[in-house]
């Protein structure tokens, strides 16, 4: 009975979707044009990915693993070049966490936050009151001159954060960046980004496989189908920031995301 | 399951309160966090047992061997076949405390030192400029790689006599046995460190328009370091042994460890040919330990060095 009710509403938010579709045409911070990604290995990644983001929305894209939602991102920052379609989007100022923190292991903490104003050849003062302020930010204050290998894994992607943060990007780019933290560390992460969201006020762009982390940050959630990647669903998310710990175990919040659990399971099959 | 709609919200903040309070979340308190990562207060409480811990079994085996040492010289050996093996003390008395003797083989264990140190020296400058060059251009890597391969397979015995024929056999052709025999440790494990930065730190350099030269300087070098000095302890073994075996055929200038082996060898005086063997083992073990230290000095805070030896 319960699942006939999520089915309908369901329906009701599939509506919704076709009018997000048309958003995308606005000018966003982020916005791709039937995006087509396909390998030369002739791997059919993503298929007509129209979607657009504006500064204060935070959108996450769900999907089974392998579906192509890295790839997007991948396109969205210019690692890669789309087979079809087009991006736009402000490179220059463009944030992007990856999976793992990729920091490197010589560097402090201090030094791994400083690299990006490094390369962009800032000088030495501005780097230091950026990564001062950016550490700040995610709470690492204290821990400047330790090592990634002394760091536990929730830090070091605090680390990375704020090492993406020193550059004030308009547009945040997440790829699946909590996936391999454990599941407390993980929720903290998330309120922590969404609190990041809502300071800084940027556009993110966000990837996970993990609904309840989808839900919880985002403004809306996009659900993308296994390989060739497509956006078969979306949901906008009604909670109002900044959102509590305790949303989790909202009815209201278990509803949706048991709607856009049951888009991600029609999606796979 | 079935609780979950009945809890209010104030209850789920409470709920999340809990880990933390507890310390369950490393992320709620980092300062906690941070004792547990500290690698100081924990192994220095236990370093004298784990000192003891190391140096016992050695020191229990050296015994036995030096058990079974005075066994072969007093019980194997007739006294007239007993200068094979001489007992220990009679080759420290002869070999280690007779000051003429031994000096003699300290001044040779040093220019072949030096000629090791030398060799090495140019070894590591070829070593890392080639590795940077392949590491750059994959057509200079298609090209070298053979021939450092080559390189590699050729006996350092067989190659010896022509060295000496082409360089003479002096110091220079010595130094060239160095050189070719640590030269492809060095070659392969920058080239391999250099490639061994991650995708994603690369993506991170090309997401950021660093140039060549920065990639190279701020990623690959540094990445490449433990590599690289694994490399260098491999090749630091391998230029003393070059010194010792090129210094055992090329008798011109001043004579190297090689040389007292050899003569020690042919006047059957086997107290002198143990010192000297003894001392060889000891200025490679010397060097190894050396580049492990040098390599714990420039690398050991943010990289997990192993335990020496």
């Amino acid at each position: 009975m319960v699942a006939v009710e999520i089915g309908n509403r369901r329906h009701s938010r599939c509506k919704g979707e076709t009018d997000l579709v048309t958003t995308a045409s606005m000018n966003g911070a982020l916005s791709f044009e039937g995006i087509g990604m396909t390998f030369p290995d002739g791997t059919e990644a993503l298929r007509e990915i129209t979607l657009s983001i504006s500064k204060g929305e935070f959108v996450t894209i769900v999907g089974p693993s392998g579906c192509g939602k890295s790839t997007l991102l991948r396109i969205a920052s210019g690692l890669l070049e789309p087979t079809a379609g087009s991006v736009e989007v402000d490179r220059d100022s463009l944030g992007y966490v990856f999976q793992d923190a990729t920091l490197l292991p010589w560097r402090t903490v201090r030094q791994n936050v400083e690299l990006f104003s490094e390369l962009h050849g800032f000088g030495s003062d501005e780097r230091r009151s950026l990564s001062t302020a950016a550490i700040e930010l995610v709470g690492l204050t204290g821990f400047e001159d330790h090592y990634p290998k002394s760091l536990s894994g929730g830090m070091r992607m605090r680390t990375s954060l704020a090492r993406t943060l020193t550059l004030k990007p308009p547009v945040f780019l997440f790829d699946e960046p909590f996936g391999a933290v454990d599941e407390i560390t993980r929720e903290h992460l998330n309120e922590e980004t969404q609190r990041l969201f809502q300071s800084e006020g940027f556009a993110g762009l966000f990837i996970t496989h993990s609904i309840g982390e989808a839900v919880f940050m985002s403004t809306k959630v996009y659900v993308m189908s296994a390989r060739p990647g497509r956006i078969v669903a979306g949901f906008d998310v009604p909670f109002d920031y900044p959102r509590k710990p305790g949303l989790r175990f909202d009815p209201e919040f278990a509803l949706l995301s048991g709607e856009v659990s049951l888009a991600l399971r029609g999606s796979s099959s | 399951m079935t609780t979950i709609p009945d809890v209010t919200r104030p209850a789920g903040e409470e709920l999340d309160g809990r880990p933390g309070s507890d310390g369950q979340s490393p992320d709620l308190a980092p300062e906690e966090d941070a004792l547990v990562h500290t690698p100081g207060p924990l192994p220095g409480a236990s370093r004298p047992k784990t000192l003891a811990r190391l140096a016992l079994p050695p020191v229990v085996l050296g015994g036995a061997l030096m058990g079974l040492w005075y066994l072969i010289s007093y019980v194997l050996l007739e006294p007239h076949r007993r200068f094979l093996l001489q007992p220990p003390h009679q080759v420290a008395e002869v070999g280690f405390l007779d000051w003429d003797n031994y000096s003699r083989i300290l001044k040779a264990l040093w220019n072949s030192t030096q000629v090791a140190l030398i060799g090495l020296g140019i070894a590591i400058t070829i070593g890392l400029i080639l590795a940077t060059m392949m590491s750059q251009a994959k057509m200079v890597e298609r090209a070298v790689f053979p021939f450092a391969v080559t390189l590699q397979a050729i006996p350092i015995l067989a190659i010896v006599p022509l060295i000496g024929f082409w360089w003479g056999y002096g110091t220079t052709a010595r130094v060239i046995v160095c050189i070719i025999i640590s030269l492809f440790p060095i070659i392969m494990n920058t080239l391999f460190g250099l490639q061994s930065a991650e995708r994603g730190m690369h993506d991170l350099f090309t997401l950021h328009h660093a140039n060549r030269l920065t990639r190279l300087r701020k990623l690959m070098f540094p990445c490449a370091l433990p590599a690289v000095f694994a490399g260098l302890r491999i090749s630091a073994g391998l230029s003393v042994i070059g010194a010792i075996v090129g210094d055992f055929f090329f008798g011109k200038g001043e004579a190297g460890i090689g040389q007292l082996l050899r003569r020690y060898a042919n006047l059957l005086d086997g107290e002198q040919l143990l010192t000297a063997v003894i001392m060889s083992s000891a200025l490679g073990v010397v060097v190894f330990w050396t580049f492990g230290w040098i390599q714990k000095l420039v690398i050991g805070k943010w990289h997990e060095t192993e335990v020496l030896g």
